[in-house]
């Protein structure tokens, strides 16, 4: 089984810090950390190749120092790492950036399953995944919590916010995982030497076969208009009562205080 | 000179840190509050390499050095120094001695499994009358045939009861004194060997102090590590790496009471301003972080001879002495920064308090220390 992880080096939010005085996050000397839902698909790949066998091999497109990312991913116990880096990547939104990993999964040549974190944790977009999909023209399925291979076939949960959609899908496939599918190891000492004594590849443009065009900042239609924080949903009231006569009351109580009727 | 730690070394840090915040911090208090034996993370410590970081891969160890391996008692020591002492001893104290001494076939029989975390291992040397004086036990080895019976009772040992493994200290030729102590491998359930009084201590309260007894407890020949009339060259190079580790366990139980008082003087407001903002506070923190970088470098100087084959007996008594001092002013005056709150059992500045005390005593008291320093001077 041929699984390939797509993972993303992304600044430790959780150690950013405002600055106080202009009140804009202190980017300098935040630590970089492999994306946590990367890391739970990378988990996800582990275990099913333990349970399967088959190869993992980790991809990420990025600077020099994504490499990190990838080493710690080795660490883990993947089998294989590739940096995709180039100046000529640089700048990519997720289309340039999916467009040119698509093109680094066809180079590999078989693949069986690709996986993907459910979103990044910096840019927050969760579109880069199924764009992968997309570009390589494979099913994809997002948010899974589980996922059991027979075969040619994939059995997955898919997480929803009341229950689970279970789905059967057809292998290659393109899966984005969510939190709760697993909790990622710790790498172990063996695999921290294993992954120093590594060589990891770096493919550069001049590896890939794309359509320049499409590639970095100028292959990259997105225009940012403005960066807000969406207004959160409150939590629905349930109105629980013996007897629907009584419900009623309650919600016309309700509905009164609020004003709506 | 070069004052970078390797990408290894971080690497092992990091994954050593992030062990310790999820998976040894969260029961921290709870384990030292009920007198609690953690096997379930020692358990996991041996999966993920950390029980045998130094020893080559060829007998189940990582493969790693003993910077390395300072490095992981101190992040495991700076949540929980109980914990620490117990990797230590394990490494340093048992493992290290059968890597040292042991035959080919001692190696793949006792330190494979304590390398690979299967089997945790212990250390029985001192005596209720043969503490700094260790050659003066009085627990015997008799040769009869072809194995030794073992008589003798031993104190304080770390990890007893729980551990699989020990190295067990008597003497072979009383007449000879030190030259007549001789080691031995025993293993937990041989006959003739049982656990006594378990210690009910002041600190490192999840860590196990036992009692070990030795009534005509019958081993195999076998079992004797080196030569016999080695075990006390053997006992006193076990507590020389062994000072590494108490060093750093120290280093750590300093960095983890520093990080405190750090973060609660930024909390704390009093006369309108967060504590850390008045002088009587930040120089204290300034002081204490000073002395835990001093540690930190001593200690890893005597990683880094040991590891690269250089005397160190010096160093690991100057880092072992000069950390668990550190360890127990730091922890003093991260207690007075929390005022009153530092005295409940609320924050664990308190507990980390009670674990420094012991780090000034064991693997050799401070004084005996400065006995192996001068010793070593003013040769």
């Amino acid at each position: 089984m041929e699984i390939v992880v797509c993972v993303k080096q992304v600044p430790d939010t959780t150690e950013v810090k405002i600055d106080p005085v202009t009140n804009t996050l202190i980017r300098q000397g935040v630590p970089s950390i492999v994306n946590p839902f990367d890391k739970n698909a990378v988990e996800a790949a582990l275990v099913l190749k333990e349970k399967h066998g088959g190869k993992v091999t980790v991809i990420s497109m990025g600077p020099p120092q994504a490499k990190d990312a990838l080493k710690e991913c080795l660490a883990m116990g993947a089998d294989a790492a590739i940096l995709i880096s180039d100046r000529a990547f640089g700048g990519a939104d997720t289309l340039a950036t999916s467009y040119t990993l698509a093109a680094a999964i066809k180079k590999l040549g078989t693949v069986d399953l690709i996986f993907c974190g459910k979103q990044a944790i910096d840019g927050d977009t969760a579109q880069v995944g199924p764009e992968i999909a997309e570009h390589l023209g494979i099913p994809q399925v997002t948010y899974v919590a589980k996922v059991e291979v027979d075969g040619g076939t994939a059995r997955l949960e898919r997480e929803h916010e009341d229950g689970y959609e279970v789905i059967e899908v057809n292998t290659p496939v393109m899966l984005t995982f969510v939190k709760s599918a697993n909790e990622p190891r710790y790498p172990t000492v063996k695999g921290t030497m294993r992954a120093n004594r590594a060589e990891i590849p770096v493919w550069t443009l001049a590896d890939l076969e794309v359509d320049e065009a499409r590639l970095g900042l100028k292959g990259s239609p997105t225009q940012v208009r403005k960066i807000f924080t969406p207004k959160q949903r409150t939590q629905g009231v349930l109105i629980q009562k013996d007897t629907a006569r009584e419900a009623v009351a309650e919600l016309i109580a309700k509905m009164t205080e609020a004003k709506i009727v | 000179m070069n004052f970078i730690l390797t990408p290894e070394q971080e690497d092992i840090r990091k994954m050593v840190r992030e062990f310790a915040a999820k998976s040894v911090a969260p029961t921290a208090a709870e384990r030292d509050e009920k007198e609690l034996f953690p096997r379930d993370i020692f358990d996991q410590m041996g999966q993920l390499g950390l029980l045998g970081l130094p020893y080559p891969e060829e007998y189940g160890g990582g493969g790693s050095d003993y910077v390395s391996y300072a490095i992981a008692v101190e992040e495991i020591s700076r949540v929980c120094a109980s914990t620490g002492i117990g990797l230590s001893v394990h490494v340093s104290l048992c493992s290290g001695p059968i890597m040292l001494y042991g035959t080919e076939e001692q190696k793949q029989k006792f330190l494979r499994p304590l390398a690979e975390g299967k089997k945790l291992g212990a250390f029985g040397l001192t005596e209720p009358n043969a503490g700094t004086d260790a050659a003066n036990g009085s627990s015997t080895a008799v040769k009869d045939g072809d194995s030794y019976v073992l008589n003798g009772t031993k104190v304080f040992n770390t990890n007893g009861g729980e551990a699989e493994i020990y190295l067990f200290f008597a003497a072979t030729d009383k007449a000879l004194g030190p030259k007549g102590m001789s080691c031995f491998i025993v293993e937990k359930g041989t006959p003739g060997f049982s656990f006594g009084k378990k210690e009910v201590k002041m600190g490192i309260r999840s860590s196990v102090q036992r009692e070990l007894i030795f009534e005509n407890c019958r081993v195999p020949a076998a079992n004797l590590l080196g030569k016999e009339g080695d075990g006390f060259k053997i006992a006193m190079g076990a507590l020389d790496s062994g000072r590494i580790g108490v060093a750093a366990q120290a280093t750590g139980i300093a960095q983890g009471a520093l990080d405190e008082a750090i973060k609660y003087s930024k909390q704390r407001v009093q006369f309108g301003k967060p504590i850390s903002t008045f002088q009587g506070v930040n120089f204290m923190l300034a002081d204490m972080a000073t002395k835990v970088e001093a540690a930190r470098l001593l200690t890893y100087q005597a990683a880094f001879k040991r590891s690269n084959g250089l005397p160190y007996a010096k160093e690991a008594a100057m880092a072992k002495m000069f950390a668990s001092d550190t360890a127990m002013a730091v922890t003093t005056d991260a207690v007075q920064v929390f005022g009153g709150y530092g005295f409940s059992r609320e924050y664990p500045v308190e507990r980390m308090m009670r674990d420094a005390k012991i780090t000034q005593i064991y693997e050799g008291t401070n004084q005996a220390q400065r006995m192996v320093i001068a010793g070593n001077i003013l040769r």
